[in-house]
């Protein structure tokens, strides 16, 4: 009950705050539309596969999800400086309900967040079939990582900087090195490895593969997720408990 | 029973000692005033009573619990109501109160039932389905108190309750406050003098991390030869400090 009473507060607090709408749900579907537009004007000749509501829809959703750290983080970040918190460490709520507090309301939203853009996709062509509902599935542990990173630099950064560190600079890395806005090995060297590194690009190829039906292709770059995910859901528990004991 | 006895509560932080080895005795159903200059060690005080942070030294016990070795037996008995805005600024006043209730271990229906009677007990019909963050400090100062008391505490902390309020707005909370007189045991911060006076059955004065002196405001006002209770205060803290 506890649990369940404290990420029902989480949610109320998320969903009704303004951004959550404009950047988790606005943007996303804004950029959706916006690329539709442009893909449609390139010529047939020009062979750009990029922008074809197949390729970009996988990407727009993890780019999506990458709001949910800015979501989570600023929420955590507030509580952890307010009177409001204090009120909760003196009452029975225990770290591991903290946690998942924070953590639970996170993936309805992601699930939500995502289900949105493929109904949209579906509005400009995208066919809707298993595929779409795989996509779904295959974006969870992408969303995951975001909000673990969320949990994490919630706990650590002030609410003023984790604006700049979820918003502006993780919003961007993630967009960057993860051939959704472009092809990394365009750019090669360093930023093309990185991008390898780095879980983005493999959450977009698995969610591109599950779109497509190449079934076999989803898991080798799921797996590279799967892993941040599970490394980084660790640290944000730790680094949370230990900012918990310390409060 | 006493609600809440510390023996030698001491807590230090590296070469600073916030408080040190304090010997105080609530009894239940007493409205204690804990009062003191900055940096005299009462926040400190509350904040171990109410397990928020660990002594390192000395033991305090509420209801007969040890803060040290049993904090969570410790937080079902008290609750708090902190000294800036504690309320979720995004959550109505009915569903803060349910919040709290819920956390506490009520049920939907109980709590659903629990916030209406705080609603009607704090007269708060009129702003039940208002966002708490859109409340002025008085109404937000009010709710936090009755989210405090939701949970049916045995021990009532309230730090500075009446802090930045406005005049009618403090009178509003004092009325509030002595309705709870007898019922609960409260412990009470303020730098208001004339709030501790008019509304605590005792007062401690803190001064340098120990309690300096205690008794009723008549008590303290005769030990410090002065018909005032300000004038008391000054004299007993101004000699603590020299």
């Amino acid at each position: 009950m506890r649990t369940t009473a404290f990420a029902s507060r989480n949610t109320k607090e998320i969903l009704r705050d303004p951004l959550t709408l404009i950047f988790g749900l606005g943007f996303p579907l804004v950029l959706l539309v916006l690329l539709s537009a442009i893909n449609s004007g390139i010529p047939k000749e020009g062979n750009v596969t990029m922008f074809e509501i197949n390729n970009l829809t996988p990407g727009i959703t993890v780019f999506g999800l990458s709001f949910l750290s800015l979501f989570s983080s600023m929420l955590i970040a507030k509580d952890r400086t307010s009177s409001f918190m204090l009120r909760l460490f003196t009452s029975p709520i225990r770290p591991a309900e903290f946690i998942l507090g924070y953590t639970l309301p996170m993936l309805p939203m992601a699930l939500a967040q995502t289900a949105i853009c493929y109904a949209a996709a579906v509005f400009y062509g995208m066919a809707f079939n298993a595929n779409v509902l795989l996509a779904m599935l295959v974006n969870l542990p992408i969303a995951v990582v975001f909000i673990s990173l969320g949990l994490l630099f919630g706990s650590v950064l002030s609410e003023k900087a984790v604006g700049g560190v979820c918003g502006a600079l993780l919003t961007n890395l993630s967009a960057w090195f993860s051939n959704i806005w472009f092809d990394t090995s365009m750019v090669g060297g360093w930023f093309e490895k990185a991008a390898k590194l780095l879980p983005f690009s493999h959450a977009v190829a698995a969610a591109k593969a599950a779109v497509a039906g190449n079934y076999a292709d989803i898991m080798p770059d799921l797996w590279w997720v799967v892993g941040y995910a599970l490394v980084l859901l660790v640290a944000a528990i730790t680094v949370f408990s230990v900012k918990l004991k310390r409060s | 029973m006493n609600a809440i006895e510390t023996k030698g509560l001491t807590k230090k932080y590296k070469d600073i000692t916030a408080v040190n080895a304090l010997d105080l005795t609530v009894r239940e159903g007493e409205l204690y005033g804990l009062l003191g200059v900055n940096g005299a060690g009462k926040s400190t005080t509350i904040k171990m009573l109410s397990t928020l942070t660990s002594p390192t030294g000395g033991d305090a016990k509420v209801l007969g619990h040890s803060v040290k070795t049993e904090a969570e037996k410790v937080k079902a008995l008290i609750n708090v109501s902190p000294q800036e805005t504690a309320v979720a600024e995004k959550l109505s006043v009915r569903e803060n109160l349910e919040f709290i209730s819920k956390i506490y271990g009520s049920s939907a229906k109980e709590a659903r039932e629990k916030a209406g009677e705080m609603i009607e007990k704090f007269d708060m019909e009129q702003i039940a389905k208002q966002k708490a963050g859109t409340l002025s400090g008085g109404w937000q100062r009010r709710l936090s108190i009755a989210m405090a008391l939701i949970s049916e505490p045995k021990v009532l902390f309230l730090d500075e309750p009446t802090l930045g309020l406005d005049v009618l707005a403090r009178r509003e909370l004092w009325r509030v406050i002595e309705k709870l007189k007898g019922k609960i045991t409260i412990i009470l911060t303020t730098h208001y003098l004339e709030e501790a006076e008019a509304l605590c059955d005792r007062i401690g004065i803190m001064a340098k991390a120990q309690l300096k002196a205690e008794g009723t405001a008549a008590e303290l006002k005769t030990l410090a030869g002065t018909d005032d209770f300000e004038e008391a205060f000054i004299t007993i803290a101004e000699e603590a400090l020299k």
